[in-house]
């Protein structure tokens, strides 16, 4: 079986939840073998990061230069094409930097890809069996993935529970010298900061959450009568800041806010797993679907089959009245 | 500016309830409506205000068979200047390696500037595009949510979490994968359906492209989809069921006992 990689995410001297479940992914690929880590970034915080994961990893490559002080994904993709042998399986956390970065990694390394991998069922020789979601979650595939000239997946976050085992007593070997040219062919700016909104939700106890399925602008009013009825603010998912509706500081998910309320109202939204991502502290969630088979089901606490924007309004004048 | 964009036909997760198939081992395919994934219309939008401020025109190309040609179409009569359809029974059940080779032939008849793909589609892989700037080996941004045109430069935004934004200069030619949300898709009604409904659309196979049909085709493909399934899920909610009456004070009851109520 081919060497087994796992990029760490890591800022600040920290590392991600990711980097123990993309350990706990290697093991179902391999049982028996002790996967390996790459670590590239710049500073003193590094060595930390690297002698965090010994612990987990049989070995772990350290690339250390200035350049990757920000990890510019176009700079971090040469050169791993530079260090990794040839026919490796490595593995990314599926997140803005792995979508960046691992697609264009498997064609320099004429290995297969497989991204968003939410399962690994083993492998069959070089054939590795995955499990991946399409159409929103709503239905799940199997994948198998010829592995013989190498693979590299991204793994779904917060899928695999993560390898505390810290066992592997591994080493740190510094691959420093042998990353060889990897000039930017783009140049990083800087990160522009998401803009405060009226109201901060990670704050909120209690979300009135509203996502498609409440299909038109002005039936919003509904998701705010029904929050000032509750003492609760009014969130949503993505779509709804796309259309402009609500501003993105309203947004609950990856690439939006990570709430942690008490009460979770999600109203007319499937339950995409970038939704969900932006939920913290398992909060009571209350799933408000007209779709019986939603995905949100599977997740939520108590779930209501009907049509949010009959039922919101019912809910709202009850509650008024108590 | 000459703007490449491509766009697939996906089956329209807002109008179908997406269900496996009698025999649980595919989706269920009888009366899917169809329509362009959402992310490639924000795409071809993008590209027609870059072309409205620069000059330059856009084309849309789609790897499909026949039917394909429809979301083309629609594209078109968002104002884009022409359409590729790329269909060939050798393309079938490529793997996403395999669309973006297939890409990648088209792109070297033309004389692209500017590459967009939407950032992903029905499947939620998000590969193809950088797939396809690796081969063309020309600079690849994914998640792209700002575009500010500086003569042969770019200045671009990419979404990053927590709703902050990674800021790059990148030179032309690139890829660039589109976010939604980068901008408001321009509506499309009958009449400039209607208007774009007898332009011509080329379509290249596995031979005009210059692609050897057993290196690109299914048997290439590495990574395979043997079926669609439901996995066993836990517990899952408790449906709450009744009159909506009955509905209300149990769930009042449950907001009051959780904290959901003020
Ligand atoms: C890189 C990336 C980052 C992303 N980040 C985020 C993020 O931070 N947050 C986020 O939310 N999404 C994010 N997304 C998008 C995400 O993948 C989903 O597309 C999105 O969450 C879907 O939103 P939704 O559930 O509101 O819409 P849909 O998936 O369209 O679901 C709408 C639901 O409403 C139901 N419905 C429709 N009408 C009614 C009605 N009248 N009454 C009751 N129910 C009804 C339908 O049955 C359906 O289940 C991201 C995507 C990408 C690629």
């Amino acid at each position: 079986m081919a060497q087994v990689f796992a990029y760490i995410l890591h800022k600040d001297g920290v590392v991600d939840d990711t980097a123990l479940e993309l350990a706990a992914a290697a093991k179902k690929i391999d049982a028996g073998a002790t996967p390996n880590a790459i670590v590239v970034g710049a500073g003193d915080a590094l060595d930390g990061v690297c002698n965090d994961m010994a612990a987990s990893y049989g070995e772990v490559w350290k690339v250390a230069n200035d350049a990757l002080t920000y990890p510019d994904a176009e700079i971090v993709r040469k050169l791993l094409a530079n260090i990794l042998p040839a026919d490796s399986i490595v593995l990314f956390a599926h997140e803005h930097l792995g979508m960046d970065l691992a697609p264009g990694l498997s064609v320099k390394l004429d290995a297969a890809f497989v991204p968003d991998v939410v399962d690994i069922e083993g492998a069959d020789g070089s054939t590795l069996k995955l499990v991946r979601q399409e159409f929103g979650g709503a239905v799940s595939a199997h994948v198998t993935c010829d592995a013989s000239q190498g693979a590299v997946m991204t793994i779904r976050p917060g899928v695999f529970a993560a390898d505390e085992s810290k066992s592997a007593g591994g080493q740190v070997v510094d691959k420093s010298a042998d990353a060889g040219d990897f000039a930017a062919t783009r140049k990083f700016l800087e990160i522009v900061e998401a803009e405060a909104g009226d109201v901060d939700i990670t704050k909120s106890e209690v979300l009135v959450s509203c996502g498609r399925g409440i299909e038109d602008e002005e039936n919003l009013e509904i998701a705010f009568d029904l929050a000032k009825a509750m003492g609760a603010d009014v969130s949503c998912s993505r779509p709804i800041v796309d259309a402009k509706w609500l501003p993105k500081a309203r947004q609950v998910g990856t690439s939006g806010q990570t709430v942690k309320p008490k009460v979770y109202l999600a109203c007319g939204i499937s339950g995409s797993f970038q939704h969900m991502g932006g939920i913290k502290g398992n909060p009571f969630i209350v799933a408000i679907n007209k779709n019986a088979k939603a995905p949100i089901f599977q997740v939520a606490d108590v779930g209501i089959v009907t049509d949010m924007l009959d039922f919101l309004p019912e809910l709202t004048e009850k509650i008024e009245e108590l | 500016m000459e703007i490449l964009v491509c766009v697939k036909r996906v089956p329209d997760t807002s109008e179908n309830e997406i269900e496996l198939n009698g025999a649980g081992n595919d989706i269920d395919r009888d009366d899917l409506v169809y329509s362009v994934n959402e992310w490639d219309n924000y795409a071809v939008e993008e590209a027609l205000q870059i072309v409205d401020k620069v000059g330059g025109s856009v084309t849309v190309i789609s790897v499909g068979d026949d039917e394909s040609e429809e979301v083309l179409r629609r594209e078109m009569a968002m104002g884009a200047d022409k359409g590729i359809l790329l269909s060939d029974d050798a393309f079938e059940n490529v793997d996403g390696r395999g669309i973006a080779t297939i890409l990648k032939a088209a792109v070297e008849k033309g004389n692209y500037d500017l590459i967009f793909t939407g950032a992903q589609a029905d499947d939620g892989a998000a590969q193809v595009g950088g797939m396809l700037a690796a081969m063309l080996d020309v600079p690849f941004a994914s998640l792209v949510n700002t575009i500010e045109v500086n003569g042969d430069k770019l200045k671009i935004g990419r979404e990053i979490e927590g709703g902050n934004q990674e800021m790059y200069e990148i030179s032309l030619p690139c890829v660039l994968s589109i976010q939604t949300g980068i901008n408001e898709p321009r509506y499309v009604g009958i009449r400039g359906i209607r208007k774009v409904a007898s332009v011509e659309i080329p379509t290249l196979g596995a031979a005009d492209l210059g692609l050897d049909a057993a290196a690109v085709g299914a048997s290439a493909a590495r990574v395979q989809r043997t079926d669609y399934f439901l996995p066993e899920m836990g517990d899952g909610a408790e449906i709450l069921e009744g009159s909506t009456e009955e509905i209300i004070d149990k769930l009042v009851e449950l907001l009051k006992a959780k904290g959901g109520l003020k």
